[in-house]
């Protein structure tokens, strides 16, 4: 019958012949023998569905083809899915006995083949959505009506879903249960299955959330829960620990292969919860490796990840802490007891001087208040309290002597009076309008010699702030004359505005970067070099500010090419076309890493820390043996840190060297000072 | 009786202003020698002069005797002899000439080689590489070197193992006066290679002690 013709086609005629089509694409995905669908077939298929549905009435068929097309899809999932379903049991069964390596769980068969399934489904829904396209097209946007698709994705979902999804996530998590116990499963198949949950919410995640995640999250609880109780009490802490940071390690590797992304915050915290919120305080009070111990022998690689792990959970660190204040506050007393007790008993006689027990390591409280951490506290932590930082450097007095804390206390003490600074300089600024660079500028003054070292590269400022510094000196210099300024551009902070489009963005950068972004108000696009040439920094530097604002979360600059390292030949281009749904947009730049140097300021403390021991030892003794002199070092050191026995000889030598010392002519293990 | 007491008298005399005489002549010779060998501009014997003094005397400028010799002069300054120290070195040996010198170099060893004397020597050699002013140490090859000169013939196996040890370490780039003496204490006291007297709680120095730990892991090894 030629559809060319305008005959009217009735709908019985017509719907015969959509049939032989949906029967023809059945067969096809069923993978029977049958000639693909040419694009003659396509066309008239789609013509049928068009004529019927544009007929006069009576003959409009379009509810009448709506209706049909979702019986169609009822009967195929009828007849062959849930038959193909029940094949797969039967086949399971059957082959019991034949496949080898066949385990008792045929869960997984069930879900290979829904998969399958749920594959095939899609591709009928897709092709039988274009025959029906007019359909879709007109009608259903008409009477408001479920799309095509949908009604396809809605059959599976009432037919297959609602009876095998409860079957299908016991399979899933069975899974997930065995990979946890460390073997190989398909976890390609998984994504599958799993992106079927998420699919078939249609745009909603509660299929996903209500049938599977509620339940695998519940599982994976309890999962860690009976092996946080084994662990607990086999295992000494660090050992634990170590577990525990494997295991969110492996649930977050989970969720990347083939859990859905939202569930990765659900999941790690109920693996935090199980493994440590329930253990924390057995497992940091455990005796012989706890958090105490831990301190006590300087496991700085442990203390780390105590710290790692517990900073992840809301108020995690505050018991960990607490411990450390406890011990801190567990003061001098018993600490200068014990060390008494322990020189008159001469108990410390190897190396093992675990026989001064409980001693206080403020070394690590000190490492809580190092300088560089305090002065960052200081400098950029608005929520840093006066107060409570005098009150810990007080504490820290008592314990270690004024020369440990001056440097500290100094720094307390510069900010009090910068902010005093402060007032005085906007006085200055009302009281002096033409000088004002209209930028508000607030400045911090700190004393050199309290603070630790900065490293500050000088830049070409912007003009706006070049005015800026030129006047704060001026004002300085009324303060005071006999004092040099060095601006130390690498900590400073900037809030630029910036319009982008009709929108107004508050950037909060630091000094470089905005300098950097500054010099885009007058040229759009300019070249690596450009920008090196005019900030004259250093490539390094350069690299760094441009990658925070180029290639990071927020552009605020394009980059040619849109590569994600900055080259020599990069050009740069102001965005915009940049937004974000916040007004206020702080840009990170990653500092240089000074871990390195940190170690070394570190082990150079500590070197100073031993000479000056040793020093004072044999200035009071004179003579003194070697053994006696290193035993006497410790001692005196012991409050700070546990010096290496290797460290003091090397000192006592370097000493030697130094005619701090000399050996004694007749017996070289006797030390004599040389004043 | 009172020719006898002034021909007793005469004789001694003669003896006393010969033997004065003798000595000078003697002072004489020695600094003759010295000039022979002295660069005439500078007064002092150089390198170039002591190469000569060795030719003329059979060893080689490198030989452990003429750092020995170096020793008995008390010469401050390496590849140099001023006058003072040349007479006091050959006046020591009871020498004036090159091949009394000569002769005189084996028993300079055996005296050098004493107990008593080796200690000084052995940190006179040490302080003899110093040449440059404020220099504390030696570098790690130079030390070596001297290893070889002054303690192999005694301590074989030790300043084999020692030198290996000093050329893969790289903790120290040079050694001390401290750890250059404590070396040969560590070669006349700890049994080598067991090691069995060693106590590095003592004070060793360090280098020492690395040293001990090194070779025992060697041993662990084979």
């Amino acid at each position: 019958m030629s559809m060319v013709d305008k005959k009217v086609i009735d709908l019985d005629q017509g719907w015969d012949f959509m049939q032989k089509g949906i029967t023809k694409l059945i067969k096809i995905l069923e993978g029977l023998p049958e000639p693909q669908f040419n694009s003659e077939d396509y066309m008239m298929l789609y013509t049928t569905i068009y004529n019927m549905c544009t007929q006069k009435p009576p003959n409009d068929y379009s509810q009448q083809l709506y209706d049909k097309y979702k019986e169609a899809f009822q009967e195929y999932i009828r007849t062959s899915v849930r038959f193909k379903v029940c094949y797969v049991d039967l086949f399971v069964c059957f082959t019991i006995m034949i496949l080898p390596c066949l385990r008792e769980k045929h869960d997984e068969f069930l879900l290979i083949e829904l998969v399958k399934r749920w594959a095939n489904h899609k591709v009928m829904v897709r092709w039988l959505s274009r025959f029906f396209h007019y359909l879709d097209r007109y009608f259903i946007a008409r009477r408001s009506l479920p799309a095509l698709k949908d009604v396809g994705l809605t059959c599976f979902r009432d037919l297959v879903y609602q009876e095998l999804n409860v079957k299908v996530k016991d399979a899933v998590i069975a899974l997930i249960e065995q990979e946890r116990e460390g073997e190989q499963i398909d976890r390609a198949l998984l994504k599958n299955v799993l992106d079927i949950f998420v699919e078939i919410g249609m745009g909603q995640m509660d299929c996903y959330e209500n049938d599977f995640e509620t339940a695998m999250l519940k599982d994976t609880g309890a999962y860690y829960s009976r092996k946080a109780s084994n662990w607990i009490e086999e295992d000494s802490c660090p050992d634990y620990m170590l577990k525990a940071e494997e295991c969110l390690k492996r649930e977050k590797d989970r969720v990347s292969h083939y859990l859905h992304f939202s569930s990765e915050q659900k999941l790690l915290e109920r693996v935090q919860h199980e493994l440590l919120t329930v253990y924390t305080q057995q497992l940091l009070e455990k005796e012989h490796s706890g958090c105490f111990a831990l301190l006590r022998d300087d496991k700085v690689e442990d203390l780390s990840r105590m710290y790692r792990l517990f900073s992840k959970i809301p108020r995690g660190l505050d018991p960990v802490s607490g411990m450390f204040k406890q011990h801190v506050t567990a003061d001098g007393t018993a600490l200068v007891k014990q060390a008494e007790d322990a020189a008159s008993n001469k108990k410390a006689e190897k190396r093992d001087m675990a026989g001064l027990h409980e001693q206080v390591f403020v070394k690590k409280v000190l490492e809580l208040h190092d300088r560089k951490k305090l002065a960052r506290r200081l400098l950029f932590d608005k929520s840093a309290n006066d107060d409570h930082e005098r009150s810990i450097l007080t504490k820290l007095k008592q314990q270690c002597g004024g020369q440990f804390t001056s440097k500290m206390e100094g720094m307390v003490t510069d900010l009090t009076l910068a902010r005093e600074n402060q007032t005085h300089f906007e006085e200055y600024l009302n009281n002096n309008p033409h000088v004002n660079p209209g930028i508000d500028l607030t400045v911090t003054v700190l004393t050199t010699g309290f603070w630790p070292s900065y490293k500050s590269f000088d830049l070409n400022l912007p003009a706006e702030m070049v005015k800026c510094v030129e006047v704060f000196k001026e004002f300085y210099q009324t303060k005071t004359k006999h004092r040099k300024l060095t601006w130390i551009y690498s900590l400073g902070t900037c809030n630029v505005n910036g319009k982008f489009g009709a929108k107004n963005f508050e950037l909060i950068v630091t000094t470089y970067q905005a300098s950097l972004l500054l010099l885009f108000n007058t040229a759009d696009r300019l070249s690596y070099s450009d920008i090196k040439g005019q900030l004259n920094l250093t490539d390094d530097d350069v690299i760094r500010l441009l990658h925070s604002l180029a290639c990071a979360k927020y552009k605020i600059l394009n980059k040619e090419p849109n590569t994600k390292t900055i080259l020599p030949t990069d050009t740069f281009e102001f965005n915009a076309k940049f937004t974000d749904k916040m007004r206020r947009i702080k840009i990170p730049l990653p500092p240089v890493d000074e871990k390195k140097k940190v170690i070394e300021d570190v082990d150079k403390d500590r070197r100073y820390a031993i000479d000056a021991s040793i020093v004072r030892i044999m200035k009071s003794r004179k003579v003194l043996g070697h053994q006696q002199l290193v035993m006497e070092c410790v001692e005196q050191l012991s409050r700070m840190f546990k010096p290496d026995f290797k460290a003091i000889k090397k000192r006592i030598e370097d000493l030697i060297t130094r005619d701090y010392l000399e050996r004694d002519k007749e017996n070289p293990n006797l030390y004599k000072y040389l004043a | 009786m009172r020719r006898s007491s002034t021909r007793k008298t005469q004789p001694t005399s003669t003896t006393s202003s010969a033997s004065s005489k003798a000595v000078v002549k003697e002072l004489e010779r020695v600094d003759q020698l010295f000039y022979s060998y002295a660069n005439k501009s500078s007064g002092v014997i150089d390198p170039e002069g002591i190469e000569s003094l060795c030719s003329d005397v059979g060893v080689d400028y490198t030989n452990v005797r003429i750092l020995m010799l170096a020793w008995k002069m008390k010469a401050e300054k390496q590849g140099y002899f001023t006058l003072d120290e040349w007479r006091k070195g050959l006046k020591a040996l009871k020498v004036d000439n090159v091949s009394k010198l000569k002769k005189a170099l084996p028993d300079l060893e055996k005296e050098v080689r004493t107990p008593e004397n080796f200690t000084d020597f052995y940190s006179f050699a040490f302080q003899y590489c110093l040449t440059e002013e404020k220099q504390k140490n030696i570098d790690i090859e130079s030390c070596c070197e001297l290893l070889n000169l002054v303690l192999r013939t005694k301590f074989c196996a030790q300043v084999d193992s020692f030198i290996e040890y000093l050329n893969y370490q790289c903790d120290y780039k040079v050694i001390n006066m401290d750890q250059w003496m404590g070396f040969l204490r560590f070669c006349n006291e700890i049994s080598f290679p067991d090691f069995t007297n060693y106590d590095e709680d003592l004070a060793w120095p360090l280098i020492l002690d690395n040293f001990v730990e090194w070779i025992r892991e060697k041993q662990a090894k084979t």
